[in-house]
Order: structure tokens, then C-alpha cells, then sequence
């Protein structure tokens, strides 16, 4: 597919403040994600990062500016238009967001049993070979309150893929995961990339371990944003927030991490 | 928040309006949910058993009990001019037109209401329904309709089983143990109640479960946008309250303008 994948045109987002006035979590902001590459936002709480991930589903509307996915303007999109847009998606929550009342293998199934036309035996083979895939084999009967932590992002990465996404979205992938569980997931996340090709967005806290994997990063700081295509050019920025950014976030990991590039 | 008390008046009626809005919608989305496809039969009954079946035996004893105080208390007042023998045309006017739907659909505001309160509280909270909506799937389809129609079917059945317990508690009490004439029970009860009774209780039971089912998942599926109810699990347990006391009033307040309107 030509051109990028996701494109951001001066999109404002605001919120009323309780207090009165409004506070700007997008400011006019411009950007665009390319396809089949991976893109890491990153940014302190509040900065809207989660935000950005919600314009890009509709989840929530811009006040202004124009959204487009491979070149469809998406910013007003509604119905069976946006039924449509959202299949070609796959999303993995923060806390995987698995339905407590279904089992793994009723969860990862659900999107084809409600999206797609496919018998039983068809959804049992492409669950089933998803499953493998991740490891989950032998856990299809569990409850997501049986899984562990890892588990569940496992279960969540499983069910995003079943309707074959362009886009994939994560949001925190690695929140509360002990750093071996980390690893894995981000080593699945890149043997899965590598085999459907599909174009990602990560939203993470977790910056020197995302870098191995990012094509470019993108910095939200008080409702602007900044785009980097490598961990060096970050440390190179001169400007202030930025390098507050490097000293806080990344520290002694980070120059680690360069070194070991 | 505001602090001149004029600008704090505006605020809450911005936030009302608001909340009336979003709570028509969901309204609109419930019904249109319950016709589009994949049907979710098997949900429904699900439901119906949850909201039915899971609701009778508090309804049995509420019945039984509020049938038995009606036929003592009916008694101690008709048996001061004589009238005992119009007990059971009392007791089952009171439950049919008044007591049945409106306990019936407070018991299950208490007990089913409640559960899908919280229940959707706290999908709402872990992302469930927005994943839902990432994989194009409709969460009123999903989720919302099948309470719908499951409280549409179970709260009339239960307020039928409501006026049938308690007309027996009734009788009970006054014929058992007041002695009041059995046959006198039964046939003053013939002959008072009338179609156009039975239909008020019924069409009361339609609406008093329309209500509870529709403000009880409203305000899950809304926990984030109402106003003072905070984040996490403490946003859902003070919606929970909420919804459960914001239907038994709209409830009685209904109760009231049905009967004035219907009698």
C-alpha cells in the first residue's frame, strides 16, 4: 500500500476543564505513521497519548483538523463506513481488556464468530493455529482470571489479530509485566510483524526496550508533538522538554542501550 | 466546579440536559440493537433466566409476605364496618393495580438491576466495551438489547407471579387465620376485578421494566460521564447506588402518572 498508513492534519483535541476554560491535549498537531513500519509514542501521563489512540479509532471525535487511514479521511466517518474502517484494526488494551465471562478461546474466536461468515471449523483452525503461535495452546478452556499477566496480553495480541488488521494498535503492551514477560511479548509482537506485515503503533512508557523495535518515535509534550526516526537523533535534539524527556525517562538504560547498538 | 451559585445552577442544568440526551440515545441504540444481526437468542435466554428465573424466590417471599400483611390490615379495617367479606376483592385490587408492579419492579432494580449496573461499570472501566467497538462489533447489539428483552419478558411474568403469591398470601391470612369465608374471598375477588385492572397492572409492569432495565445499564454504560462519580471500581459502586435509587424513584413517580392517567 502506498503512502503512510495513518495521517494527522493539524488535529486539536481539547477537554472542559471542571474549573471552567478548557485544557489542549492536541494543539494543531501534523504527523503521519508510515505503512508496515512501527511507531512509538511516548510522552508523561496526561500528555495524550491515549488520546491520539482513540482519534485514530473514533473513539473519540477532533475538534478540528483532519484524520485519514491510507488516505480516507476518517475525521467524520459514521455507521457501516466506520464498522468497516474499524475491522481493518486490531487493537491490544492496556489490560487486554478480555471479557471476563468467556473463556481464551471464546475470546480470540469472538471477532470472527461476530465479523465474518466462517464456519466453526474454519474459526476453530485459525484460532487454533493463532494460539500456537503465541504459546496458548492447552489454555483455550481457561477464564481470563486463570491467566497471568503476560498471559492475558498474549490472549489480547491473539484475539487483535484474527480479522488480519492493516493497523496494529497497543496501548502500554508492557504495563505491570516483570521484565522477562516484557521481552516476550515485545519478541512476539516482532515475529508477528515480521509475518502478517502489518503497520503498528505502540503508545509506551517503556523507551529503551520499544526502541529495538521502533522505526520512529513520536514525543507528546503539552499538546505538541515531535518525531524522531531514531533513538539518536532524540538525544541529539537541543530542545529543552526533549532533553528533559532523554534525562528522566531513559537515563543510564538508555546510553546502554545506544551503546549496545 | 463553579462557585457563584448562579453559574453552578447553569452547570447543572447543562449536565441534566446532557444526561437526558445520552440516555435517549441509548435508549434509541437499545431498541435498534434488538434487530440487527446476529440475533443473540441465546443471550436473551441467559437474561430472562438472570433477571427471571434469578428474581423469583426474592418475589415469592415479597408477595407472600406483603399479601399476608394486606389480609390482616384489610381485614382489621372492613371488619370495622362489617365488610370482611370484601378481603380478597381488597387484597387483589391493591396487588394487581398497585403493589405487584411496583414491588416487583423495585425487587428487581434491587436484585438484577443492580448486577447489570455494576456489570457494565466495570466493563466500561477494564476497556471491554471499547474493545467491543474496536472490532466493529455493536455493544448494544452485544450487551445492551438482550437486557432489554429479557426484562420486558421477566418483569411482567414476575408481576404476575407477584399477584398470584400474594393473593394467596392474602387469603392466608384473612381466610386461615381471621377466619373470613372462603368462598366470600374468591367471589368478591371475581367480581371487582375487571379486564381493564389487569391491563393497568400489566401495561405498569411493561413500563416499570422498561425503566429499570434502561437507567440501570444506562448509567453502567455511562460510568465515566456522570458527574461526581469518580474513576475505578469507586466510580462503579457509587453508579450502582445510583442507578438503583434513581429507578425506584422513577418508578413510584411513574406509578403515579399512570394511574392518574390509565384509572
Amino acid at each position: 500500500m502506498n503512502g503512510p498508513a495513518i495521517e494527522f492534519r493539524e488535529v486539536l483535541k481539547v477537554f472542559p476543564k471542571r474549573s471552567g476554560g478548557v485544557q489542549t491535549v492536541l494543539d494543531k498537531v501534523s504527523f503521519s505513521i508510515p505503512t508496515g513500519k512501527t511507531t512509538v509514542i511516548a510522552g508523561g501521563s496526561g500528555q495524550g497519548k491515549s488520546v491520539t489512540l482513540k482519534l485514530i479509532l473514533c473513539l473519540m471525535r477532533a475538534d478540528a483538523g483532519r484524520i485519514f487511514v491510507h488516505g480516507q479521511d476518517v475525521t467524520d466517518i459514521e455507521g457501516k463506513a466506520l464498522e468497516d474502517l474499524r475491522t481493518r484494526f486490531g487493537v491490544l488494551f492496556q489490560g487486554a481488556a478480555l471479557f471476563d465471562s468467556l473463556t481464551v478461546y471464546e475470546n480470540v474466536s469472538l471477532p470472527l464468530r461476530e465479523r465474518t461468515k466462517k464456519t466453526e471449523k474454519e474459526i476453530g483452525d485459525q484460532v487454533g493455529v493463532t494460539l500456537e503461535r503465541l504459546g496458548l495452546t492447552g489454555h483455550e478452556g481457561k477464564y481470563p482470571a486463570q491467566l497471568s499477566g503476560g498471559m492475558r496480553k498474549r490472549v489480547g495480541l491473539a484475539r487483535a489479530l484474527q480479522l488480519k488488521p492493516e493497523i496494529l494498535l497497543f496501548d502500554e503492551p508492557t504495563t505491570g509485566l516483570d521484565p522477562v514477560m516484557t521481552q516476550d511479548i515485545y519478541r512476539l509482537f516482532a515475529e508477528t510483524q515480521a509475518q502478517e506485515g502489518f503497520s503498528s503503533i505502540i503508545v509506551s512508557h517503556d523507551i529503551p526496550k520499544i526502541f529495538s523495535l521502533a522505526d520512529q518515535v513520536i514525543i507528546l509534550n503539552e499538546g505538541k508533538m515531535d518525531v524522531f526516526t531514531s533513538p539518536e537523533e532524540i538525544q541529539l535534539s537541543r530542545q529543552e522538554h526533549i532533553r528533559e524527556f532523554v534525562r528522566t525517562t531513559m537515563g543510564e538504560i538508555y546510553q546502554s542501550h545506544l551503546v549496545e547498538r | 466546579m463553579q462557585n457563584n451559585p448562579i453559574a453552578r445552577l447553569g452547570d447543572t442544568g447543562v449536565y441534566v440536559l446532557q444526561d437526558l440526551g445520552r440516555m435517549t440515545f441509548f435508549l434509541l441504540k437499545a431498541f435498534r440493537g434488538v434487530f440487527r444481526r446476529p440475533f443473540r437468542f441465546r443471550e436473551v435466554l441467559r437474561q430472562v433466566h438472570f433477571i427471571g428465573a434469578g428474581s423469583l424466590t426474592v418475589i415469592i417471599c415479597t408477595a407472600a409476605t406483603t399479601g399476608m400483611v394486606l389480609g390482616l390490615q384489610g381485614f382489621y379495617s372492613l371488619n370495622k364496618f362489617g365488610a370482611e367479606g370484601w378481603l380478597g376483592s381488597a387484597v387483589s385490587l391493591s396487588l394487581i393495580m398497585e403493589l405487584g408492579p411496583v414491588l416487583t419492579a423495585l425487587m428487581v432494580a434491587g436484585r438484577a438491576g443492580s448486577a447489570m449496573c455494576a456489570e457494565l461499570g466495570i466493563m466500561r472501566i477494564s476497556d471491554q466495551i471499547d474493545a467491543l467497538d474496536c472490532m466493529a462489533i455493536d455493544p448494544f447489539r452485544y450487551l445492551i438489547s438482550p437486557k432489554f428483552l429479557a426484562a420486558l419478558f421477566s418483569v411482567p411474568l414476575l408481576t404476575a407471579v407477584f399477584d398470584v403469591v400474594g393473593i394467596a398470601g392474602g387469603y392466608v391470612a384473612g381466610v386461615t387465620l381471621m377466619g373470613v369465608s372462603p368462598g366470600s374471598y374468591i367471589e368478591s375477588m371475581q367480581a371487582s376485578v375487571t379486564n381493564h385492572d389487569l391491563r393497568l397492572g400489566i401495561i405498569k409492569s411493561f413500563v416499570f421494566g422498561l425503566l429499570v432495565v434502561w437507567i440501570c445499564t444506562g448509567r453502567g454504560y455511562f460510568v465515566w460521564e456522570i458527574r461526581g462519580a469518580g474513576f475505578g471500581a469507586e466510580s462503579v459502586s457509587r453508579v450502582t447506588t445510583q442507578a438503583v435509587v434513581m429507578s425506584s424513584i422513577t418508578v413510584l413517580v411513574f406509578d403515579y402518572l399512570l394511574t392518574a392517567v390509565l384509572l
